[in-house]
């Protein structure tokens, strides 16, 4: 696994260019979002997934990444846009939106890369709100 | 009129503590609006916090509780159907609260022992139905109702729906979503999307509409904040956005706070314009900014809605 630095700093450059290559892009991005997800879910101590789901790795790697862990699915529809722009470029490389649905795609890798990136050093982000849970779940006193 | 709307006529009104401070605008514009539509709101009598994050955080039961307490007063004293709150945080809290008594006998004795202990009838699940801003408006008065009432239009205006994340995660709270036609989606939602192109607005393609936006941790890690919001906003300009509409306080403030702070911290300038969605429905509705508190927030946009001629 690369480190996120690094994945960080290829998204910023890959954000950087103007109208690059369709479907070697939209792969490449793809395989970024896979990578971010490898360190979180080898931060929780698992073997990352080599499986796929509904034929995305990085779906199945989520999943993974949930596990006991609700406030993960904050990026779950991040995860599935970085999926269906995936599906636009590479399914019609031609159309001439292509260039401005990879500007979007990279936007999507790179809000995935930020919330993983930020859980990383602070665990509770995304626990406050949509998950429902309390950060302090193994000392929570008796009500009054 | 269907039941649903006859139900949604008359709600009791949870502003929550949120529109009584840093979102007073959202408050100020959602009554605005009730009003232009013929929509009654009734203020819940001596309501409490919802729990929020912080008491969640650390008593789960105890938020439990504080939810319950507004959705007693609502069901007992003022004898009403349906509790309207606005704000994403305390339609959240209660509608887990719901969840919590329905689902948790634990929770439900804690709720039974301090609601005997403060001196007010113990709610119970069922007794009132929470709901949205959003679906107040969407099945109060629907699209063809908002439509024959407008007086203006949001003509030409671009605007990324951003819903935030507490509006539909996590999706077990929420029964009444992911039904079918005409329910809001958990994974797609688009009411406010539905509402604003009623009024004429240009809902642009915007994939980030449940993304985190690092509320929560706006404090205690700015930068993760300042980050995810910039990479919103950015995204929102990408998609050919002018206006990201919003109907949660934490988006909004955290939004607007970390626009202004992306430019000083990072030297990252964006143009968009962040309001509620209920701001705009207001402005398409003939009333003026000053009604529906442009002014209250952060960014001045009323230069910009006299520019596209919407104010």
């Amino acid at each position: 696994m690369r480190p996120l630095a690094e994945i960080e700093q290829r998204i910023e450059s890959l954000a950087a260019q103007a109208a690059p290559g369709g479907d070697e892009l939209a792969a490449e991005l793809l395989a970024l979002g896979e990578e971010v997800l490898e360190h979180w879910v080898a931060a929780k101590g698992l073997e990352p997934t080599c499986e796929t789901r509904e034929g995305f790795r990085l779906l199945a790697l989520h999943r993974q990444g949930c596990t006991n862990e609700p406030s993960f699915n904050a990026c779950r529809e991040t995860c599935r846009e970085l999926v269906y722009h995936y599906n636009l470029v590479t399914l019609d490389p031609q159309h001439p939106e292509t260039a401005w649905r990879l500007r979007m795609m990279t936007l999507v890798a790179n809000h995935l890369y930020l919330f993983v990136a930020g859980k990383m050093q602070v665990r509770g982000l995304g626990d406050f709100c949509c998950a429902s849970r309390p950060l302090r779940q193994d000392a929570v006193p008796d009500s009054a | 009129m269907s039941d649903t709307r006859a139900k949604y006529q008359k709600v009791a009104y949870y502003p929550g503590c949120a529109l009584e401070g840093t979102a007073h605008s959202y408050n100020r514009s959602t009554q605005a609006v009730g009003k232009a539509l013929g929509l009654d709101l009734v203020e819940v009598k001596n309501w409490n916090c919802c729990g929020a994050m912080e008491v969640k955080n650390i008593d789960p039961k105890l938020q439990t509780y504080l939810s319950s307490r507004v959705m007693s007063i609502a069901a007992s004293e003022m004898k009403m159907d349906v509790v309207m709150a606005p704000c994403n945080g305390c339609y959240h809290n209660l509608k887990k609260a719901e969840y919590d008594l329905a689902h948790d006998p634990d929770s439900a004795e804690v709720v039974d022992r301090l609601s005997k202990k403060a001196g007010h009838a113990t709610y119970a699940a069922g007794q009132v139905e929470t709901i949205h801003a959003l679906d107040w408006i969407k099945h109060g008065i629907g699209e063809d109702g908002l439509r024959k009432r407008l007086r203006g239009s949001l003509k030409g205006l671009k605007v990324a729906n951003y819903y935030g994340c507490m509006y539909t995660r996590p999706r077990h709270i929420f029964p009444e979503k992911d039904q079918g036609p005409g329910s809001e989606s958990t994974s797609k939602p688009h009411y406010m999307d539905d509402l604003l192109a009623v009024a004429g607005a240009d809902n642009v393609e915007f994939p980030l509409k449940t993304a985190c936006c690092g509320g929560a941790h706006t404090l205690s890690d700015s930068d993760t904040s300042t980050r995810l919001v910039l990479n919103l906003l950015r995204a929102a300009e990408a998609s050919g956005a002018e206006v990201i509409a919003t109907e949660c306080p934490t988006c909004h403030s955290g939004l607007e706070m970390h626009q202004v702070r992306a430019e000083k911290k990072f030297g990252q300038a964006t143009r968009v314009k962040i309001v509620y969605f209920t701001q705009l429905l207001g402005l398409a509705l003939g009333l003026s900014p000053k009604q529906v508190g442009v002014h209250e927030n952060i960014s001045d946009s009323i230069g910009f809605f006299k520019e596209k001629g919407i104010a």
